[in-house]
């Protein structure tokens, strides 16, 4: 089980990094690899090259004001959930990135990389759409924000292009009063959620985003609900899916439970 | 067709190795392979199975998730640079002798790279916390329980700064229930706390 062959370049700038990237379509960014590697070497992916962008300056930044947390390309999901403030801004990133994997992925993997990586099962394109984050990504036209409405358009696919690297994320701060909260259930610890909630209350805005239920991560309005019927709505915009790990059922049944549980959990936070 | 060599430094245990590897040599491979340090084992191949687990500038990585070509910059400490100066044992790998920590040994190398550096951030875990500290590693011998005890050994071992070779009496069972078997507060092993 090894990768195919590709080209390699480690650029020193990000301007050689995008041009190298426009010069070659079958090119694909590396940056933690935790994702890519094993598709690389499962042979899912055979990309002509890879542009390795781990020695570009200046990405590894973690920084949050009032206005939320921008998280650079190159920071490892363990930096930012060790960080005070990213949790102190916004409580949900680090809530999230606790289930993300285990600790020796999350010292290298990328919180940036996970959201272009575009997986449904994934739980931090969950938090970007949820938050209304954005991403900033640079390419041979200069640098554009992709909202994250406008990020996730199919399976293991989003809007950025094959030329352009993501730099940076944003996600928004937690606005005073309001709560989130964050659950999964994975067979084991670590594992891919078979399903997985995130729950932002802000007063009657009750809004929940699930991951592994739909082909993209999946937001759902449930203001003016009623608490009993609050997982039987979100279901009408979700698919729960059957595989070896869970029927669709279950996955229903997961649905139901986590969304009252995490609803719940937001509105103790935003009471506090 | 021959494919493109990349020239690197791979400083492993303290020693700068000179290579030329393709683009696509994983870590664990040019560990093995390359520079012949065959104490890194690889099992699963795609990062599930924590087997070749090495220590990337201090901090536990899967070196089967890495490409060579990418970690030429860091620091790399492999099962090999454990032991004390001296040859002795080092701390954990002392814990996991007097524990019986290991069976066919395979993970032992994954799971004596994380411990010490769980170790070091967190000297005096909890039982929870060195149950989790293992969590991202498998192995299908031991059942756990003794590695487990031999994190927590192991933190009493360099607590104590010189590591000694006492081994500690083997659990007595109670009626029913093994002293060190985790029942119903068992959440990390099932995720499901059933």
């Amino acid at each position: 089980m090894k990768p195919a062959p590709f080209d390699y370049r480690r650029p020193g700038s990000l301007t050689e990094a995008v041009a190298a990237l426009a010069g070659e379509p079958g090119a694909k960014v590396l940056a933690g690899g935790q994702s890519l590697v094993p598709l690389l070497s499962m042979r899912l992916a055979a990309p002509s090259m890879l542009v390795d962008i781990n020695g570009l300056p200046g990405l590894d930044t973690i920084t949050a004001d009032d206005t939320g947390v921008t998280i650079g390309a190159l920071a490892r999901h363990a930096d930012v959930l060790a960080s005070d403030e990213v949790r102190r801004v916004q409580p949900l990133v680090p809530m999230a990135l606790a289930h993300v994997a285990h600790a020796t992925i999350r010292n290298r993997g990328t919180t940036v990389g996970s959201l272009v990586h575009a997986d449904a099962a994934a739980e931090m394109p969950v938090v970007l759409s949820l938050l209304g984050g954005s991403l900033d990504v640079e390419g041979p036209g200069g640098r554009r924000t992709v909202p994250a409405a406008e990020l996730y358009v199919g399976p293991m696919e989003c809007s950025v292009h094959h030329d352009e690297i993501a730099v940076s994320a944003h996600f928004p701060a937690l606005a005073p009063g309001a709560g989130v909260a964050f659950d999964e259930v994975a067979r084991r610890h670590g594992d891919y959620a078979l399903v997985g909630a995130a729950a932002l209350v802000d007063g009657k805005s009750v809004q929940v985003g699930y991951l592994s239920v739909a082909d993209v991560p999946t937001v759902v309005d449930l203001s003016g609900v009623p608490d009993d019927r609050l997982g039987d709505v979100a279901l009408e915009h979700l698919d729960p899916g059957d595989d070896i790990h869970a029927t669709s059922d279950y996955r229903a049944q997961l649905v139901r439970v986590l969304t009252a549980r995490v609803v719940r959990s937001a509105r103790e936070g935003g009471a506090r | 067709m021959s494919e493109e060599q990349h020239d690197v430094v791979l400083t492993v245990n303290g020693t700068a190795h000179p290579v030329s590897v393709p683009a696509r040599r994983l870590l664990s491979d040019a560990l093995r392979h390359d520079l012949g340090l065959t104490g890194t084992h690889v099992g699963c191949e795609h990062g599930v199975c924590g087997a070749c687990t090495v220590l990337l500038d201090g901090r536990p990585v899967r070196s089967c998730l890495l490409l060579a070509v990418s970690a030429q910059d860091g620091e790399i400490i492999t099962v090999e640079g454990l032991a004390n100066a001296d040859g002795s044992l080092g701390p954990v790998q002392q814990a996991f002798l007097e524990c019986h920590g290991l069976q066919c040994g395979f993970c032992t190398p994954g799971f004596l790279t994380t411990i010490t550096a769980g170790l070091r951030d967190n000297p005096t875990p909890t039982h929870e916390e060195a149950r989790d500290m293992i969590a991202g590693n498998l192995c299908r011998c031991t059942g756990y329980q003794n590695i487990v005890r031999a994190v927590e050994r192991a933190a009493e071992l360099a607590r104590d700064g010189a590591p000694h070779a006492q081994v500690p009496h083997p659990p007595e069972p109670e009626a029913g229930q093994l002293e060190f078997e985790d029942r119903d507060d068992d959440n990390a092993s099932t995720g499901l706390g059933a």
